[in-house]
């Protein structure tokens, strides 16, 4: 384990290297455009022994990945926004077929109006592709995430893709410590994949057939619906065994910060949560029980962890940079579905904070856990609008 | 194994948190400056943190980018509002940036300004702002660092930095432009020097 200074961009490029990936496919878009070119630096300098397919979309950057893994081989693409959503489809397929490609997708929101910055909705709006989803908070979980999307990803029992998400800019080109892992380390957690199934010349198989309503269709989603629901032990059991062959904290579907005795929970994501642990010491100083649970996995949903914290606290304040229009809050929705039937659960408080990179700020989040001290929760309030004047 | 440099006095303030904001151009090398800062702060053991203000970068137009340096990890991201210093790398900015540049410094917070002398109406300072000037063009130029009309000046701004701000040692300021600094490394660490030597202190 070496400690490095590095961009969340350059932290992803690093698991990429020391998961071995063998095929890296992708398309450049801002802001994950560094990840595919540090990738492409290690491969040129055989530092990384994979082939690099330089696609023409995302679209292709998706299907050349799901062609990569069919065969066998460890396959890697990184995108963002406006790229995630052409790749749409190819999410579809890539669960579908069940193959283990792990995609690192830096959070940016989606056009028009025009905007780099971060932003969930671009990731929120795959929630039902099959995909695995995992949010960093730091440049080395990202690092982490990555491998332990692939463990997870291609275990037998699970077989899914799985996506790494990290904060546009706020992450992807902020530099900061690092812990980075050995080589040896790294392989003794994650030894190469051996698919169960494959393509090769000499032995047919079929791969995506016809499934007519009387035949299979229902039972491969069912399959997958399963596949989903193991993968919550499954990465927990990656975050424990992450941590005692490789270093660091064990990772989980949440990460709870001071939340033994909360009465007031904050419920964020991504690096939000960075800003919210300023909040919640700030408050924990004067005394009152306020604790952090960040969402780290959002597919599969940790319910039974949401309903622990909702049988100890009286409000939980979610925040999150995402809508779903005509809904509210996507995370809330799932927040207040995880604890329904509970004898006394909490209210639920749904803000919509930082959408397009709008920045939030520990003060932001405590005017938000204010306002949970005198029980106010409301249904769904967004954060630092300015009224537009026509 | 990269060097450790383990020796550094405490922060200057209590906040235990050390920040600086940068403006130059695109081209300049401001982002790369802003790692080159933090990088010599990680490698004597401080917690940091560098990043660009978050647009759309091209050569030519204006950049802001920021380095954090705290005596443990730092956590809190999100842009600086309140420097304890300014760097600017380019002084035409300031026609632009007019009253606005200097806005959230701290009390007696630091500037260094990439010209040969401190520009009149500044002189007189306020809120015991310590302001120096370097020629960095120049110094460049000697280095054959960039071209006349584009010299590479941030190694030089961060040699005179590290020495009127003592926020980082030269030693570990080398070792930075060593590891991150892709090419002209001897004229890189030789304006780096000059620059160091040359900055009025005090």
């Amino acid at each position: 384990m070496t400690k490095e200074l590095l961009s969340g961009n350059d932290a992803v490029a690093e698991g990429v290297r020391l998961a071995r990936a063998e095929v890296v496919a992708a398309y450049p878009i801002t802001p994950q455009t560094t990840i595919v070119e540090r990738l492409a630096e290690m491969v040129a300098r055989h530092e990384l022994a994979a082939e690099y397919i330089p696609v023409e979309s995302e679209h292709s950057a998706m299907a050349a990945s799901i062609g990569a893994s069919l065969t066998g081989a460890r396959a890697f693409t990184a995108t963002s926004s406006q790229g995630l959503a052409l790749m749409h489809e190819m999410l579809h397929w890539a669960s579908g077929q069940r193959v283990p490609v792990v995609m690192a997708n830096v959070n940016r929101a989606l056009a028009p109006p025009w905007n780099i910055w971060v932003d969930h909705s671009d990731s929120m709006a795959q929630r039902d592709t099959g995909w695995i989803q995992l949010y960093a908070e730091t440049n080395e979980e990202a690092l982490a995430s990555v491998l332990q999307a692939y463990r997870v990803a291609e275990d037998p029992e699970v077989l899914l893709p799985a996506m790494v998400m990290l904060d546009a800019f706020v992450l992807s080109h902020t530099y900061m410590p690092v812990d980075v892992p050995s080589q040896a380390a790294v392989d003794s957690f994650l030894p190469r994949y051996q698919p169960v199934a494959r393509v090769e010349p000499g032995s047919m198989q079929l791969f995506g057939s016809f499934s007519p309503p009387d035949l299979t269709f229902m039972e491969f989603r069912r399959d997958t619906a399963l596949a989903m629901d193991r993968a919550r032990q499954k990465l927990l059991q990656a975050g424990k065994d992450y941590a005692r062959l490789v270093g660091g904290e064990p990772l989980g579907l949440i990460d709870e910060y001071r939340t033994e005795d909360a009465e007031i929970v904050l419920l964020a994501l991504g690096s939000l949560a960075a800003a919210a642990r300023d909040t919640v010491d700030e408050f924990r100083r004067n005394g009152q029980k306020v604790g952090l649970a960040r969402l780290r996995s959002f597919r599969p949903f940790p319910e039974e962890e949401i309903r622990s914290l909702g049988r100890k606290a009286h409000s939980v304040v979610v925040v999150e940079r995402a809508h779903s229009f005509g809904s509210g809050g996507p995370v809330a929705t799932e927040v207040r579905s995880a604890l329904l039937g509970l004898p006394s659960p909490p209210a639920v408080a749904s803000y919509i904070a930082g959408l397009g990179g709008r920045e939030v700020t520990p003060k932001h989040l405590g005017a938000l856990v204010e306002r949970a001290t005198k029980k106010e929760t409301p249904r769904e309030a967004w954060v630092g609008v300015k009224e537009l004047v026509a | 194994m990269e060097k450790t440099f383990g020796d550094h006095r405490p922060l200057p303030g209590d906040r235990g948190l050390y920040e600086v904001r940068f403006h130059g151009r695109g081209g300049q090398g401001t982002v790369v400056a802003s790692v080159l800062l933090a990088k010599a702060a990680f490698l004597e053991g401080r917690g940091v943190q560098a990043f660009p203000f978050f647009g759309v970068e091209r050569r030519g137009a204006p950049v802001v980018a920021y380095t954090r340096i705290g005596s443990g990890p730092v956590r809190l991201g999100g842009s600086i509002t309140n420097p304890d210093a300014l760097i600017v790398m380019d002084t035409s900015l300031l026609v632009s940036l007019k009253d606005t540049w200097l806005q959230g410094l701290r009390p007696g917070g630091h500037v260094l300004l990439n010209r040969p002398t401190v520009p009149e109406e500044l002189r007189q300072g306020s809120d015991h702002h310590k302001i120096r000037c370097i020629d960095a063009g120049s110094i460049a130029l000697r280095h054959h660092l960039g071209s006349p009309s584009n010299p590479l000046v941030n190694t030089v701004i961060l040699g005179a930095f590290a020495r009127m701000t003592g926020i980082v040692s030269l030693e570990a300021l080398e070792e930075a432009v060593r590891t991150r600094v892709p090419g002209q490394l001897r004229e890189n660490l030789e304006a780096l020097n000059e620059a160091w030597e040359t900055v009025e202190v005090s």
